[in-house]
């Protein structure tokens, strides 16, 4: 099926940021995760997380006013905000894994409907790399998800099980997609469908969806700003 | 007392074949080039290297890896935006890695700094990287148990320095300097500026000086990614 209207990046990275509350500490992810911040919704201050020991940066610097001492976990520098604070990484990690910090948002390869998530490695080829990503799923309050609904070739990235390897069991809470916004009911081990498009009927989002969806209640129309 | 030594050869000269070297920093920030570059030009051997990264382009940690100088690498994330150094020799199985989740890695050699052999935490479970370690259950909830991480040598950068070894560190350059002093037999600091004794606030110490036992002034210090923008190497 071919699905039309989906949401891109961006949008599904604003839909995100509706969620993040006015004083929230919060971890995003290197890459796609890292466009939350860019939509940080007026009149709240969340406070970033960096794995590499900064609480409270800001905006990347303008070229050639760049810091190589002031980075972020991608290597990228960055600014700092005024209340910002350095630490070591032990301290950092202390953050992450005590349940300090109120949510880490991450790319993924495929969610489960358990909360397993894989992402940090698609098969035995290669380099391995893991980074933070271990730490942060099982030690935020909530672990979300940013991710296209489905792979380039068409196939379910919310699945009943994960096939590549797993970066943790059981931590994934909540899941934006490109079509929806679905819980993960880790306990029982459901998705339940906050939003989706207003367009999309539920058979539709089942039929890209790797597990079976569930309904509490009404389904929201995901609905955000066009932006690209 | 004085720990200063005059030059950073003089600094590394001992770090012998085979030796376990912790070196900090996180990509170029807080990475101690000098002392790495003093590191090449002595040429030890089948060192084992604990470094959150695996080395970027061809200076400091990278020019080590080119230089057939390490044998083994306990990291977290040997990926960077030329890492070609590392992975050319991993593929053709010249280097040994051990990959371990960056809180993990930074809470083992906490551990190794402070006397604790072993440790639980969630990270990991029910991954392969967690998958031949012991497991346990507190409250409920899965952990795995890892162990502490210690070497011969540390290699760290600093910002200021006093010749009791109180060190300071300048903006996200801490990451794993801090941890890495407390975890080694020897721990080397490269400080950008040695200052008098009383010329660091006690109350801005970050590590004190117990954790240090030599010190080399590199004013002006080299940034790995401003050597990369220049495409530089080592030697």
């Amino acid at each position: 099926m071919s699905i039309q209207g989906q949401l891109n990046q961006e949008q599904i990275a604003w839909r995100a940021a509706q969620d993040i509350e006015d004083g929230a500490y919060v971890n995003l992810g290197i890459g796609f995760p890292e466009k939350v911040a860019a939509y940080t919704i007026d009149g709240r201050e969340p406070i970033f997380h960096t794995e590499n020991g900064v609480l409270g940066f800001g905006r990347a610097p303008e070229k050639g006013e760049e810091d190589w001492d002031l980075i972020n976990a991608g290597k990228k520098a960055i600014t700092l905000k005024p209340g910002a604070a350095f630490f070591d990484h032990a301290t950092s990690f202390a953050m992450i894994r005590g349940g300090h910090l109120d949510v880490a948002i991450l790319g993924a390869l495929q969610v489960a409907s358990n909360g397993d998530i894989a992402n940090w490695r698609v098969g035995d080829k290669g380099v391995p790399a893991v980074g933070g990503a271990m730490d942060l799923v099982n030690g935020a309050k909530r672990v979300a998800v940013l991710t296209d609904h489905v792979t380039r070739d068409g196939k379910p990235k919310l699945v009943e099980a994960c096939t590549f390897p797993l970066t943790g069991v059981g931590c994934v809470t909540r899941v934006y997609t490109s079509l929806a916004v679905i819980d993960v009911d880790i306990a029982n081990a459901r998705f339940v469908v906050l939003e989706k498009l207003p367009h999309l009927s539920m058979d539709d989002l089942q039929s890209v969806t790797g597990a079976k969806l569930h309904v509490e209640g009404d389904v929201g129309a995901l609905q955000v700003p066009e932006l690209s | 007392m004085n720990k200063r030594f005059a030059t950073a050869a003089e600094a590394v000269a001992d770090i012998f074949d085979g030796a376990t070297v912790m070196i900090g920093g996180f990509g170029g920030s807080g990475a101690p080039i000098e002392l790495i570059h003093a590191l090449i030009d002595a040429g030890p051997k089948n060192l084992t290297v604990v470094n959150n990264n695996a080395g970027n382009g061809h200076v400091g940690l990278a020019a080590m890896i080119e230089q057939g100088m390490v044998k083994k690498l306990i990291c977290s994330f040997p990926k960077s935006k030329d890492p070609k150094a590392f992975t050319d020799r991993y593929l053709a199985d010249e280097i040994e890695l051990e990959l371990v989740p960056q809180g993990t890695l930074a809470e083992r050699i906490r551990a190794g700094g402070a006397g604790i052999p072993a440790f639980y935490t969630p990270t990991a479970y029910g991954t392969e990287l967690g998958e031949t370690k012991p497991t346990a259950e507190f409250d409920g909830k899965p952990y795995v148990q890892e162990r502490w991480l210690k070497a011969d040598f540390a290699l760290v950068k600093a910002e200021l320095g006093d010749p009791y070894g109180n060190l300071t560190y300048r903006l996200a350059a801490r990451n794993f300097n801090p941890l890495m002093a407390t975890a080694a037999g020897k721990t080397i600091a490269q400080v950008s500026r040695l200052v008098e004794a009383g010329g660091i606030d006690p109350e801005a110490v970050v590590t004190p000086g117990i954790f240090v036992n030599r010190l080399v002034e590199v004013e002006n210090p080299q940034q790995e990614e401003v050597l990369n923008q220049a495409e530089a190497r080592y030697p």
